[in-house]
């Protein structure tokens, strides 16, 4: 087309013109672009030079090694061994559900475990490594890692965890360890980072818990470089951690298994104590449960099996048990007695069978009655008309008073787990938890160790411990710490007067040794090793007045869980005495029959080098007592193995 | 003054016309490149052959292209300006019913070892159509609604061919390469503004109608927005590509980590860090000296071209190296301001420096063009 001069000059006039206004607004972006530039790389760099660095850098945790907890002697109770697992990552692994089904192949996982790891892998992260199976056979473990190339993603791995060698012996006193939740992190401040390390293991009960801050020691840090899927590049530096410091317990393991193996079926406990410097040398609960299969994470029929239990496996008896002290009560009221000056060593009081205050009638557990008591009869013969009557005259407060200084109605400071208090009741306990005044009634009960009075199986260890050594020790569960000894703090005087001590020691040794003894048949007859104690046998029952008209029901016609406990403390030697303590048998019947019994085997064994001697044995039971102590179950020291025995 | 009105002698002929082709954008061309090869090789984490080789391969066809394409006449692509633009277009409709499906979008067709996009051949057989259309136009029509319809029917028709692909970043380039060539031929500023206006109420639209059934975007176009205006909402999934971004190139800082030695890049931070991203892995590495210098050579491209368009008295090759260079800055533009978050994320490669064969060759080729108007001017 053709165009005039003039027209054509004004059209390439407003090209240049729309050019020149288009290339004005580029440059005005590129300007816009410079600044931000600028904005960026130079004023906000500092900010991103740090983000690009917490992008890069990661802090992983080294989890140190976990203290061991040992015996007195140095037997390991709570170790660690090695751990073969196998875990898998989400991203090197690419199609997980084809690999973890080869690795099924490869080594036992049940479908259950491989629908779960596969959720599990599913649900985190995809550089996140998933534990797909542990405690592998090293053959299984050497498979996995043979077959590497067919298995992307899948690391095997070694690791450290807790195994008790010495299983059900320690399970009360140890514990167990578990993995973190959240009801641990509650109430932490700030919590040791090492806890939020997916299935780290702290203590959840026991030693382990109680002692978990010298025993988790302390992390080490490694400064890794990572890509963007989280994986590992290569590791900048390295700061090891702390192992954890290693424990060692007062518990002989010896005694403890001998306790364990003794006790047997019975729902029972027992507790010795060294009477010089309070060192508990076995503590033992039963039934008992494995704790092993708490740290692999219990089945739940495993786990229903210990619940349903009607004897208790996971209950520690010996510290949490809170029970009626019965006639092993008796040391304190008569203590308190005689040191309100009601009684000397010498009153007397008549027993007709029963007394009467307030118009109720309070039996003796003999309804004939034992006739004109002294303190001695009233103990080894445990009268209790006697403690009726001095009880009402010395008044609760006194006792309650005397029965603390003992050791009762307080909580000690060992590093287990549902420690009671037990109840050690006076006027203005009652007022208060119960908001009503304290009858005569109930200094009655009281005396003879029923009612409202409430002690563990330690406690009453600590209390004839107190009664056999006249000072007030303390139980102590943890000897050494690091290999450094803890002191032992000096036992303070219970400032009772050495003769009344000696009065109710003497009346101690009439239990086990006098003619009419309660305990008589559980003598020990070496002269080195004389044995004193008080048998109890306590009611969990009401016994109606027309039961009492009729006859008593036998223990052996009741159900198991309406018998009475049978309760037995003691100490030995008796002129110099070592070892205190107490056995409590749930619902066993009679406490001469099936407490006292236990008691003399287990301090026969804490006094002994191996097994109880039998010479230290009346001649008469020697037989008996031989068969039976070849029956126990007891651990080979060497092998670590318990025999399985049927039981009778 | 018409191609009809040259004065032949004066026109360089043969061999010669390499003499007279504009040497200055020839060697800035080939220096972005070349930091694009240095990048993509720094990226593979030293490797030459995983993207260097084969970007440096196509470059350098795409080089012999731009000559090829630089020897032959003006007046003879002038003639061409409507096959081509026909021929994209046809590729357009093709691939929207059977291109190859990547990323979501169906935006290739395979011819031989490349991978052609027909969106990407558009952005300049539209220019030449538009510059083609605006030669042969009297001007006084320029403004003449008629007259401004038809332009704009040819702009937006592969427009919605390309959005519905969907690829939302070239189908606002291709709008406003369209439009760039319109506002330097000349059409009245009324109509820009009226334009601007519409825009407005289309984006007031977009955002009031999302969750209706009438809502214009798709979902993951909308959360690229949401991410653009908020990435630290979601800084593991959506917004994870820019705040990645802007960590790289800032933590750059003002001399850079060095070559080959950006820890984002590297250790993969970055998301597509060889083709939209690359310019983060550039700022890492070299720092602001080295992302402005860049952005300075982008500049003396554009400057050298806006510079040939003056010295052309030729109208269509004059619209067409303005259009040539505009669409060049478009890209360069979004792509930056996306990666520097000021912008949401469309997905618009870095011209000359991302990863990918067809968006190279046929920006070369588009240099090429802008070579041919320069040696083949009016003298």
């Amino acid at each position: 087309m053709r165009r005039s001069a003039r027209e054509t000059e004004d059209v390439a006039r407003s090209l240049t013109r729309r050019t020149l206004m288009l290339g004005g607004g580029m440059a005005a972006m590129v300007a816009v672009l410079g600044v931000r530039m600028r904005y960026l790389q130079v004023d906000q760099a500092d900010e991103f030079k740090l983000l690009a660095e917490e992008n890069r850098i990661n802090i992983r945790l080294i989890p140190p090694e976990r203290g061991l907890i040992q015996d007195r002697n140095g037997k390991v109770i709570a170790g660690n061994e090695q751990n073969y697992r196998v875990v898998i990552t989400r991203e090197a692994a690419g199609d997980v559900d084809l690999v973890l089904r080869r690795l099924a192949g490869i080594i036992p996982i049940t479908p259950e475990e491989l629908e779960r790891t596969i959720e599990e892998v599913k649900a985190l992260r995809a550089f996140v490594p998933v534990t797909v199976a542990e405690r592998l056979t090293w053959e299984d473990f050497s498979k996995v890692a043979l077959n590497a190339p067919a298995l992307p993603g899948v690391v095997p791995e070694v690791g450290l965890s807790r195994r008790y060698p010495l299983d059900t012996d320690f399970a009360h006193v140890v514990g167990y360890v578990g993995p973190v939740s959240e009801k641990d992190l509650e109430g932490l401040e700030t919590p040791d980072p090492l806890l939020k390390i997916p299935k780290f293991q702290i203590g959840k009960i026991g030693v382990e818990r109680w002692m978990e801050d010298t025993l988790r020691g302390r992390a080490g840090t490694k400064r890794i470089e990572v890509n963007s899927a989280g994986r590992v590049m290569r590791e900048l530096e390295r700061q090891e951690g702390d192992p954890g410091l290693d424990i060692r317990l007062t518990i002989d393991a010896e005694v403890q298994n001998f306790a364990q193996a003794r006790l047997g079926e019975e729902s029972a406990a027992a507790v010795v104590m060294d009477v010089t410097n309070g060192d508990v040398i076995c503590i033992a609960s039963s039934p008992s449960f494995d704790p092993n299969l708490f740290v692999r994470g219990i089945s739940h029929t495993d786990y229903n099996l210990l619940m349903e239990d009607d004897h208790r496996p996971l209950a520690n008896k010996t510290v949490s048990g809170a029970y009626p002290p019965g006639s092993t009560f008796k040391m304190v009221t008569a203590l308190a007695a005689l040191e309100a000056g009601v009684i000397t060593a010498d009153t007397r009081v008549s027993c007709p069978g029963f007394i009467e205050f307030g118009g109720r009638r309070f039996h003796c557990w003999k309804r004939a009655g034992h006739g004109t008591v002294s303190l001695q009869r009233s103990l080894s013969e445990s009268c209790d008309v006697y403690y009726y009557d001095i009880a009402q005259k010395v008044g609760i407060d006194k006792i309650a008073e005397m029965g603390r200084r003992l050791g009762l109605g307080q909580r000690f400071d060992l590093p287990m787990s549902a420690v009671t208090e037990g109840i050690m009741p006076d006027k203005a306990w009652k007022m208060e938890r119960h908001k009503q005044d304290w009858r005569i009634g109930d200094t009655i009960n009281a005396s003879i160790g029923q009612g409202y009075v409430l002690t563990s199986p330690l406690q009453l260890a600590v209390m004839t411990a107190r009664i056999a050594s006249g000072r007030a020790v303390s139980p102590r569960l943890v000897r050494m710490v690091n290999d450094q000894a803890l002191p032992v703090p000096e036992a303070p005087p219970l400032g009772l007067t050495p003769e009344h001590l000696a009065a109710v020691q003497q009346g101690m040794y009439e239990v086990v040794n006098g003619e009419r003894g309660t305990a008589k048949s559980s003598r020990i007859v070496d002269p080195t090793l004389v044995m004193a104690g008080k048998t109890g046998t306590s009611q969990v029952r009401n016994i109606s007045a027309a039961e009492r008209e009729s006859g008593v029901i036998s223990n052996d016609d009741l159900p198991w869980n309406r018998r009475d406990h049978a309760l037995y403390v003691g100490y030995a030697p008796y002129d110099a005495p070592r070892y205190a303590i107490s056995v409590v048998v749930e619902h066993g019947g009679g406490g001469s029959t099936a407490a006292a019994p236990i008691a003399r085997d287990i301090l026969l064994r804490a006094l002994s080098d191996g097994m109880p001697a039998l010479e230290a044995y009346p001649s008469s039971q020697r037989g008996r007592i031989e068969t039976m102590l070849n029956e126990l179950p007891l651990r080979d020291p060497v092998t670590g193995i318990t025999p399985v025995r049927t039981r009778a | 003054m018409s191609f009809l009105e040259y004065r032949l002698k004066q026109v360089p002929t043969g061999f010669r016309k390499v003499l007279y082709m504009n040497w200055p954008l020839v060697v800035l061309v080939t220096a972005v490149a070349s930091v694009g090869f240095l990048m993509l090789y720094s990226i593979a984490g030293g490797d030459f052959d995983q993207w260097a080789r084969r970007q440096s391969q196509i470059f350098i066809v795409g080089m012999v292209l731009m000559f090829i394409v630089a020897m032959v006449p003006i007046w003879f692509w002038r003639s061409m300006a409507g096959l081509a633009y026909f021929v994209s277009f046809v590729l357009l409709l093709f691939v929207e019913f059977t291109g190859e499906i990547g990323m979501g979008a169906q935006r290739w067709i395979d011819i031989g070892p490349l991978r052609l996009q027909p969106s990407e051949m558009m952005k300049f057989t539209l220019v030449m159509l538009l510059a083609a259309y605006y030669d042969a136009l009297d001007s006084k029509k320029t403004s003449r609604p008629l007259y401004v319809l038809i332009p704009v029917l040819l702009t937006v028709a592969p427009t919605v061919l390309v959005l519905m692909q969907p690829n939302l970043g070239t189908s606002i380039l291709l709008l406003l390469a369209g439009g760039a060539v319109m506002f330097a031929a000349g059409v009245s500023l009324w109509y820009f503004g009226g334009v601007l206006a519409l825009v407005g109420s289309v984006v007031v639209g977009v955002f009031t109608l999302r969750g209706t059934p009438w809502q214009f975007l798709h979902d993951y176009q909308y959360r690229r927005i949401d991410t653009f205006l908020d990435p630290t909402a979601d800084p593991l999934g959506a917004g994870y590509n820019i705040i990645q971004a802007k960590i790289a190139l800032g933590s750059g800082g003002w001399s850079g980590k060095g070559f080959m030695q950006g820890t984002q890049s590297r250790l993969n931070f970055l998301p597509e860090k060889h083709t939209d991203f690359i310019f983060t892995t550039l700022a890492e590495e070299f720092g602001f000296i080295g992302a402005f210098s860049l952005l300075g050579l982008y500049a003396l491209i554009i400057g050298f071209c806006l510079m040939a368009a003056f010295q052309n008295r030729d109208r269509f090759s004059a619209l067409l190296i303005v259009g040539v260079a505009a669409n060049f800055f478009f890209y360069i533009a979004v792509n930056l301001s996306m990666v520097m978050g000021m912008a949401p994320v469309v997905g618009v490669p870095l011209p000359l420096l991302s990863y990918g064969g067809s968006a190279m060759l046929v920006l070369l080729v588009g240099f090429g063009l802008v070579q041919s108007a320069h040696v083949h001017r009016p003298r």
